[in-house]
């Protein structure tokens, strides 16, 4: 597994308890669209992924995120 | 002719009107819907409330009904002060009903800076502005605090006029989940060390009425090295020592950068402001846009205000009459079997969980003919999804009132089947 798929993967798991329509994720699912998240789902769900991957997505960079492929190279990036 | 003039000239004289698609009224479908829905069910419209006459801090009537008033924040009562109503008809007299301008320009008057002077006593710091209203002073401070390349680190339940300051400004947003020092702490440490960083909190949060761990938070802000906003909008008056807000209370005099509060809650009128010890707090003056072009509060509101502000200083019977009656209530919902939002009465807000819109709404309305008014409050302004009846309290709540509300409640709630 490349270092992408990696954290493909750890994204994915941790959308699993937020994806109450047990929705199948790919590169282009939304998360506003396709898992029909609230803003609410929305803020544990960033600090999810913040804590595991120890980084701060800030709320201007989440405004820019849409899909889950977003987030996974936002998520490589910012791990540096 | 100028091109212009043809293009003007060239569009139909009565163009069709906008398709739906292009109609920016359109995104308002569900609200609008879901309103309607709500009124179809056969509720009065709890966002629709008029006060035909207002009698005293605590007492109006709604519908033609004699109601108590237990949903303002009227916190200390001074709406009907004789002291601060003579204030405001001086003023009124002396200096006219507004001020027809920004406080920049021709907006600043002798009350203007007799509020300032008022709140730099209450207090007791060298520095006060006073802004419009208590939204504005938020919007203001944080986003001229805070520039681009700087962050504002916020807590997640933080109020609206909080969120809006940061979505003004240029700076990065964090945010951390409500109340927790931990992950406050966690966060400022992941953020790069050199830029500034300004963290921002509620003394009292005002939907569920809990009281933020200041003490721990400020320390752990002041760690990394970044500056503290604390909102005591819903504590002023009656927290600490002198009463200004739970940053005193839990000791914190000399360690909060900025203190922004509202006039509309204990004061009693509207207006906003910020107060700081900060020795260039002055230049926010020549920078801050929600300051500068906006009109200024009018004199009868700002002489009422520096009145009612001088006179909390030394309220100290308000201030033991309230807690009085935020215990009473609190002890008395907590006895009749509802769910509360905070375990102990830790502030002067009291908010009844309920289950669904359907209950919260239904409830609100049997108290609301019972001849008692509390607010409903909803998501987007509650925490998590919650439906809640929000109680504040007043220091002119007599034992009686409060005795009275207790057996509405505990009518109403079996009525309704919150309460067994």
């Amino acid at each position: 597994m490349t270092d992408r798929d990696e954290t493909f993967a750890k994204v994915a798991e941790l959308i699993e308890p937020f994806n109450k329509k047990d929705i199948e994720l790919a590169e282009e699912t939304s998360f506003a669209g396709d898992l029909e998240w609230d803003s609410l789902t929305v803020m544990d769900f960033v600090a999810a992924i913040e804590d595991e991957f120890e980084i701060i997505i800030t709320m201007n960079m989440q405004a820019e995120i849409e899909t889950v492929g977003q987030l996974v190279d936002a998520v490589a990036k910012l791990k540096g | 002719m100028t091109d212009a003039g043809t293009t003007a000239e060239s569009l139909p004289e009565s163009p069709a009107a906008v398709a739906p698609e292009r109609d920016l009224m359109s995104k308002f479908d569900g609200l609008i819907a879901e309103r309607q829905a709500l009124l179809d069910s056969g509720v009065t419209d709890p966002f629709a409330i008029v006060m035909d006459q207002v009698k005293s801090p605590t007492q109006a009537v709604i519908n033609g009904r004699e109601t108590i008033l237990l949903g303002t924040y009227n916190y200390m009562g001074m709406t009907f002060d004789p002291d601060v109503i003579a204030a405001g008809k001086d003023a009124l007299d002396r200096f006219g009903s507004g001020t027809n301008g920004s406080r920049m320009l021709n907006g600043t008057f002798r009350d203007h800076i007799e509020a300032e002077e008022a709140l730099r006593e209450f207090y007791g710091m060298s520095g006060a502005i006073v802004f419009s209203t208590g939204y504005m002073a938020n919007l203001g401070m944080i986003s001229t605090l805070a520039a681009k390349g700087e962050y504002v680190i916020l807590d997640a339940d933080s109020h609206a006029s909080i969120y809006d300051g940061c979505a003004q400004g240029n700076a990065e947003i964090v945010r951390f989940r409500h109340n927790s020092v931990d992950d406050l702490d966690k966060r400022l440490g992941r953020l790069p060390p050199e830029p500034g960083k300004l963290v921002v909190l509620e003394g009292v949060y005002s939907m569920l009425g809990d009281i933020a761990p200041l003490k721990e938070m400020v320390a752990v802000a002041k760690k990394h090295g970044a500056m503290t906003l604390v909102d005591e909008a819903h504590s002023m008056g009656f927290y600490g020592p002198n009463g200004r807000g739970v940053y005193e209370d839990q000791g914190l005099q000399d360690d909060v950068d900025f203190i922004v509060g509202t006039f509309s809650k204990s004061v009693g009128t509207v207006g906003g402001f910020c107060v700081s010890n900060h020795p260039k707090f002055e230049a926010i003056r020549l920078a801050c846009r929600a300051y500068i072009f906006t009109a200024s509060l009018p004199p009868s509101v700002v002489a009422t205000a520096a009145t009612s502000i001088r006179k909390l200083r030394h309220a100290h019977d308000k201030r033991r009459q309230l807690w009085e009656n935020a215990r009473t209530l609190h002890g008395g919902l907590k006895a009749l079997g509802f769910k509360l939002g905070t375990e102990a009465p830790d502030s002067a807000i009291i908010a009844v969980m309920l289950e669904d819109q359907a209950q919260a709404v239904t409830m609100w309305q049997a108290l609301l003919e019972a001849g008692l008014y509390v607010n409903m409050a909803r998501p987007p302004a509650t925490p998590a999804g919650t439906y809640l009846l929000r109680c504040s309290l007043c220091a002119e709540h007599s034992a009686e009132q409060i005795a009275t509300v207790l057996a509405m409640f505990g009518a109403t709630g079996r009525a309704v089947g919150v309460i067994g």
